[in-house]
């Protein structure tokens, strides 16, 4: 190894490898991957083992309430998607979900950052106290969107009376368009946030200058968000894009805590139908292949956003 | 006139954001603080009334809200320290050695940042199994580490990379070991990158829900997220204002982090995206 990799060093920077002693360049390599490690070796213990595994299980007999386990089963639990009952309407479920709440955790969280990059007093705070919704954990999002939904000792419904409003003795979970509403809420308060700090950082790269320029050359206020701060914006965008498509496209949490899938299947997400082929049905072969498809599909999106954006590789 | 217009705009604007973030927050804490007679009776009023502290008390003694808040704290806070070690390693040898491959490891372990968390459930649930780890401390551990690492891991290889070259070296040519300078120069340099490293970490951990589900089958090993979903439930009745009681606790910890590390949280979280 030592020998071919004595080219690589830079002229002049490192000490010729002597007889014995390995040369600095190699070293250096030793101790980097000594040092790199353990966390591959983590990772890979938990992502790609598991994957494999999946793999294998999807292609097999590992039903642990219908035994034999460990027969090859060809492609029927990949088929069992298609024809059996729960993963076209999740995946319909989850996608529609995904695309109302990217749009609208996107729109708010754009408002929110532009309002946050202005200086004023009080900022930090102000941004501390919009900031606290990510940082709590999930279970919270979701036990506290449920206490506010419920009808009785709830605010939602409390307002809307006192307000004279429509829908004010709804039953707000009991219902397939109120629960994904209130699912959709939950979600939206605790990860608009997110989305609003990594594009106030976006923006907050941005030179001063060009914003001068742009206001000597007369560009209105649309012209210049439209033509200067979207395209600079764009890295930004395209990160916290692709952090809240997949966690979204992913959400199980808040699904389970607030509606268990109910009422009935309606809001059932592919996340949530994978858990209970795991862990209820004992069925690790179809199973595996949802989680199989998961992959896929995640991998889908990130691709499709690095593709639209175009953005090179990190260095 | 119109400037005027626009300020007030801009700060009723404001001014209903953090009414939405906050609101919630107040809810939950007046609701844990209503008995179980207030709560019976429905809302009445936006203000509390009769406060009790007797949820909080119940939530602590015979709930058995005490040892999921423990096992929480135990499994968050070392996986904590285990992410420190372990991404401080792999950020100093990403930035600082000439290892080949860099990119390809960088890459790898972002995607396995967003790996799907529930395709790892059943592979690792008969995995945990075999090795008789359900149930267990380590098998929470092991999985917290998927939520910590990747971010830790960018983020410590950008803030090692952003560490002058020149005060290694300088340290060498005075004769230290590459390791010393590393444990006396590099380390003390580097420790507030580490410390946001850990809060990020701990906070990803805290959040965790899916894993303890999964893996953690007796109540008395839950994790204070899981405990919460079976507490305050009866045939008849969801007994909110001990739920939010438990929901006010769990919070707190984050809140806390969140007010007097805002701006390191924040740096963190956005250091890794644009490098």
């Amino acid at each position: 190894m030592s020998a071919h990799a004595a080219p690589a060093v830079p002229p002049g920077r490192h000490a010729r490898a002597g007889r014995g002693r390995p040369s600095l360049l190699v070293q250096d390599r030793r101790l980097g991957y000594l040092l790199v490690a353990p966390v591959l070796i983590v990772l890979i213990a938990v992502t790609g083992y598991p994957l494999i595994y999946n793999l294998w299980n999807s292609f097999h007999h590992v039903d642990y309430l219908a035994p034999p386990i460990g027969g090859f089963a060809g492609l029927s639990n990949y088929a069992e998607l298609f024809t059996g009952h729960s993963f076209l309407p999740a995946l319909l479920h989850t996608v529609g979900f995904t695309v109302v709440s990217v749009a609208l955790e996107t729109g708010i969280g754009l408002a929110l950052a532009l309002a946050l990059n202005k200086p004023f007093r009080g900022r930090g705070i102000v941004r501390a106290a919009i900031f606290i919704p990510w940082a709590v954990p999930t279970v919270v999002s979701a036990e506290l969107w449920r206490t506010m939904f419920d009808p009785q000792s709830g605010f939602v419904n409390y307002i809307l009376t006192e307000l004279h409003l429509p829908l004010a003795s709804t039953t707000w979970l009991d219902g397939t368009w109120t629960a994904w509403t209130a699912l959709l809420i939950a979600d939206a308060w605790r990860n608009t946030p997110f989305m609003a700090i990594v594009l106030l950082a976006g923006l907050q790269i941005i030179p001063d200058d060009i914003y001068q320029a742009a206001k000597i050359d007369g560009a209105n206020a649309w012209q210049t968000f439209r033509r200067l701060t979207l395209p600079l914006l764009k890295p930004a965008l395209m990160v916290a894009l692709i952090f809240r498509t997949l966690s979204s496209f992913l959400i199980f949490d808040v699904v389970y805590i607030m509606t268990s899938g109910g009422p009935g299947t309606s809001t059932q997400v592919l996340s949530y139908i994978d858990y209970q082929a795991f862990l209820f049905d004992l069925d690790f072969g179809y199973g595996g292949a949802i989680a199989i498809a998961l992959v896929a599909m995640a991998l889908l999106i990130a691709a499709v956003y690095v593709r639209t954006f175009r953005i090179e590789e990190p260095a | 006139m119109s400037a005027i217009g626009r300020k007030a705009g801009f700060f009723l604007l404001l001014a209903i954001f953090v009414l939405v973030s906050l609101f919630p927050f107040y809810w939950i804490v007046i609701t844990s603080l209503k008995s179980n007679a207030v709560l019976a009776r429905g809302t009445t009023s936006l203000l509390p009334s009769q406060i009790t502290f007797s949820n909080y008390a119940d939530d602590l003694t015979k709930q058995d809200f005490v040892r999921p808040l423990l096992n929480s704290a135990i499994v968050c806070l070392t996986a904590t320290l285990l992410t420190v070690i372990i991404a401080s390693m792999a950020g100093y040898a990403l930035a600082r050695t000439r290892i080949k491959g860099r990119p390809l490891i960088l890459g790898f372990i972002l995607i396995a940042g967003f790996f799907p968390i529930l395709a790892l459930v059943g592979p690792l649930f008969i995995a945990y199994r075999h090795l008789h780890l359900l149930d267990t401390y380590p098998a929470l551990i092991l999985s917290f580490l998927i939520y910590t690492l990747p971010l830790a891991t960018w983020l410590l290889s950008s803030y090692f990379s952003q560490i002058p070259r020149e005060l290694e070296e300088a340290a060498i040519v005075d004769g230290t070991t590459r390791m010393q300078a590393l444990r006396k120069v590099i380390i003390p340099v580097a420790l507030p990158g580490v410390f946001t490293a850990a809060i990020l970490s701990f906070i990803l951990a805290w959040n965790d829900f899916t894993f303890s589900l999964s893996f953690m089958t007796t109540p008395s090993m839950y994790t204070a997220p899981l405990a919460i979903v079976d507490l305050g439930q009866s045939q008849y009745q969801t007994f909110y204002n001990l739920i939010d009681a438990a929901v006010v606790i769990i919070s707190i910890p984050i809140a806390l982090l969140v007010i007097f590390a805002q701006r390191r949280i924040v740096t963190g979280l956005t250091a890794g995206s644009f490098r």
